[in-house]
């Protein structure tokens, strides 16, 4: 039974050009009150349009509900459980967005000079220093502009340090649970990509990942929780059989929001590592917002990093750019600031108790959801779950109905789906993150949808297959939209 | 459902010698796995491959998975048929829907790969591995 459901308005928004009609305007302008100009003369005549041409027409009141229809239309965290798998959708607190509005801060122009810009330089080395805190290492640079831009400029680091004594190495080895993002940005960086297969609990396997290091190996990306949500409980081990052949040991820090206040990368043998301020420190994403993925090394990385380099001399803060070994800039000016500044807020608004209790409530409440669904799916994967939990469709496959179904009919039950087929080496893999967010009273709608759903699919699998039937679409064609993609409106 | 003609890896790739050509595709199991295929990434005409390198890869509308070549040498031909087509590796992938040939630079790899009938034990287990 559906005891949680959002009203989707039954109706279907058509595209703006769809609601043109020639003449319409949205705009007065008053009567020119200067001499014209013909522009074409001006500025040239290959310059200057007479109209463009389809381009929609409508009024104001046009444009204004269609815009506000269509965001009606979306789902976000401000809505309800999100619970997608390796994204970390937690809310994100309004204090944040009030800090970042203040006047000094939302307004620092790149340009201005630093003597101007004091507070808003104090805020990003604050950021540092609690970055550098939370996980255990040397040095950061918050210039990166998300995760998989962190991996590419961590990964360059290291490239940098090896050619720095004389060998840059050929290859980096990445586990079968990695992101998809781990063996593109190695690639990207010169590098060809090892897989490491992981054992029956879900973890890299130590031995395989000894006799696969030698010295053409780079580095070792490893995600740590990984992406079973399983801690890679030799770390250590695996650390000490990298450096033991000079390799780095790279760690994808994408899933940080099982460790801030209780473990850090830096203290069980990461050499460098990136964060995502749009996960673990509750900036806003997936549309909401641009990402952040400082990237945090050990002292050797140090001089390579990206310039220029935040420091402070005398109370003042500078940047500085006479770094010879740096690997240059990542990003244009400084990364993305607004984000730094709601980290910073996420972070002092907590503290550390603050912050390890999020941690705590976050590991809590994805073993909450795999206590209570743990007799409706199969768990491959039995080791302790940290802040995620991966199940397999194995059992409702067997009456045809697979992951990506039971996403479509969580949607009728007025939540997000999970995050479908991915880890790849989990069959019909069902990915859940609830993060620290959400109340026992949202989980239990949750899980109450997720065993509904089971006894659906065992009493009438047709009607899951056909899912979802309470919104404006119903089942699209994702095979023909990825195989013949209609990317843009073309007038008839 | 293997054609014996064939011999197949435990990355579930098939590979039918024909003279000193390897004709590689994907099985049947890989294409089920990998649900409706949207895009197949080819290699260039004229290209060495090695076995157990990278060879190809196959996007579905789960995901993007690479294959492996089962036997190292030169490519002489890819399927132009699967530009257009990619719903061919769903339809056949043992027949129409082949990848890529290959001149057999090491006949002898072949050896160390799996008959029809011990392919089609490993895909059993496998599958109830999970």
């Amino acid at each position: 039974m559906i005891k949680k459901v959002r009203q989707h308005i039954n109706q279907n928004e058509p595209l703006l050009f769809e609601n043109s009609s020639p003449g319409k305007r949205g705009y007065q302008l008053p009567p020119l009150d200067v001499p014209a100009v013909d522009a074409a003369k001006v500025l040239g005549a290959q310059n200057t349009r007479a109209e463009i041409e389809g381009f929609p027409e409508v009024s104001e009141v046009e444009a204004i509900r269609h815009f506000t229809r269509l965001s009606t239309q979306n789902y976000a965290i401000d809505l309800g459980l999100y619970p997608l798998g390796s994204c970390t959708m937690k809310y994100n607190p309004r204090v944040n967005e009030q800090v970042a509005r203040i006047e000094g801060l939302a307004w620092a122009h790149p340009y201005h000079p630093e003597s101007l810009t004091q507070g808003i330089l104090a805020v990003m080395g604050e950021l540092e220093k609690m970055l550098l805190e939370i996980t255990g290492m040397d040095a950061v640079t918050l210039q990166p502009a998300a995760g998989a831009h962190g991996e590419f400029t961590g990964i360059l680091l290291i490239r940098a340090l090896l050619e720095s004594r004389g060998n840059p190495r050929k290859k980096i080895l990445i586990p079968d649970s990695a992101h998809g993002t781990n063996p593109a940005t190695a690639t990207m960086a010169g590098y060809s990509v090892e897989n490491i297969k992981s054992n029956d609990r879900g973890m890299v396997d130590v031995e395989s990942l000894a006799r696969a290091v030698d010295d053409d190996v780079a580095a070792l990306m490893i995600t740590n929780p990984n992406t079973l949500g399983v801690f890679e409980q030799n770390i250590t081990r695996i650390a000490e059989i990298m450096h033991a052949k000079g390799a780095m040991v790279y760690m994808d820090g994408a899933n940080m929001n099982a460790l801030v206040g209780i473990a850090r990368p830096g203290d069980f043998g990461v050499d460098v590592m990136h964060l995502n301020l749009h996960k673990t420190f509750s900036t806003p994403h997936g549309g909401g917002g641009p990402g952040s993925g400082p990237v945090a090394v050990k002292r050797q990385l140090v001089p390579f990093l990206p310039k220029p380099r935040l420091r402070q001399i005398g109370g003042q803060w500078s940047w500085n750019y006479d770094l010879p070994q740096s690997i240059g800039r990542v990003r244009a000016f400084y990364g993305n600031i607004g984000m730094h500044v709601r980290a910073l807020a996420y972070i002092m608004a907590h503290g550390g108790d603050g912050l390890r209790n999020a941690t705590m409530d976050a590991v809590l409440n994805a073993n909450y959801i795999r206590a209570l669904i743990g007799d409706y799916y199969v768990l491959p994967h039995k080791a302790p779950t940290m802040h995620e939990c991966v199940f397999s469709d194995e059992r409702q496959a067997k009456l045809g109905v697979r992951t990506g179904d039971i996403a479509k009919r969580l949607i009728d039950y007025g939540f997000h789906p999970y995050t479908v087929s991915f880890p790849l080496i989990v069959q019909g893999a069902m990915m859940i993150e609830p993060t620290e967010t959400e109340s026992k009273a949202e989980l239990d709608l949750f899980v109450d949808a997720l065993i509904s759903i089971a006894k659906e699919i065992e009493e009438n699998p047709e009607m899951v297959l056909k899912a979802p039937h309470n919104t404006r679409t119903s089942r699209v064609d994702e095979t023909t939209a990825a195989r013949k993609p209609i990317v843009r409106w073309k007038p008839n | 459902m293997y054609p014996a003609n064939c011999h197949y890896t435990e990355e579930h790739e098939w590979v039918r010698v024909e003279g000193d050509i390897g004709v590689v595709g994907i099985t049947h199991h890989a294409q089920q796995e990998l649900g409706d295929i949207v895009y197949v990434d080819l290699p260039k005409v004229g290209g060495t491959v090695e076995r157990g390198k990278t060879l190809a890869s196959v996007e579905s509308v789960k995901a993007v998975s690479d294959v492996y070549a089962p036997v190292s040498g030169e490519v002489v031909e890819v399927n132009s048929l699967l530009a257009a087509s990619p719903e061919k590796l769903n339809e056949d992938p043992h027949g129409d829907a082949w990848l890529v040939k290959i001149k057999l630079s090491a006949p002898s790899e072949i050896k160390q790969l799996l008959t029809a009938e011990d392919y089609q034990k490993y895909v059993g287990a496998e599958k109830s591995k999970h």
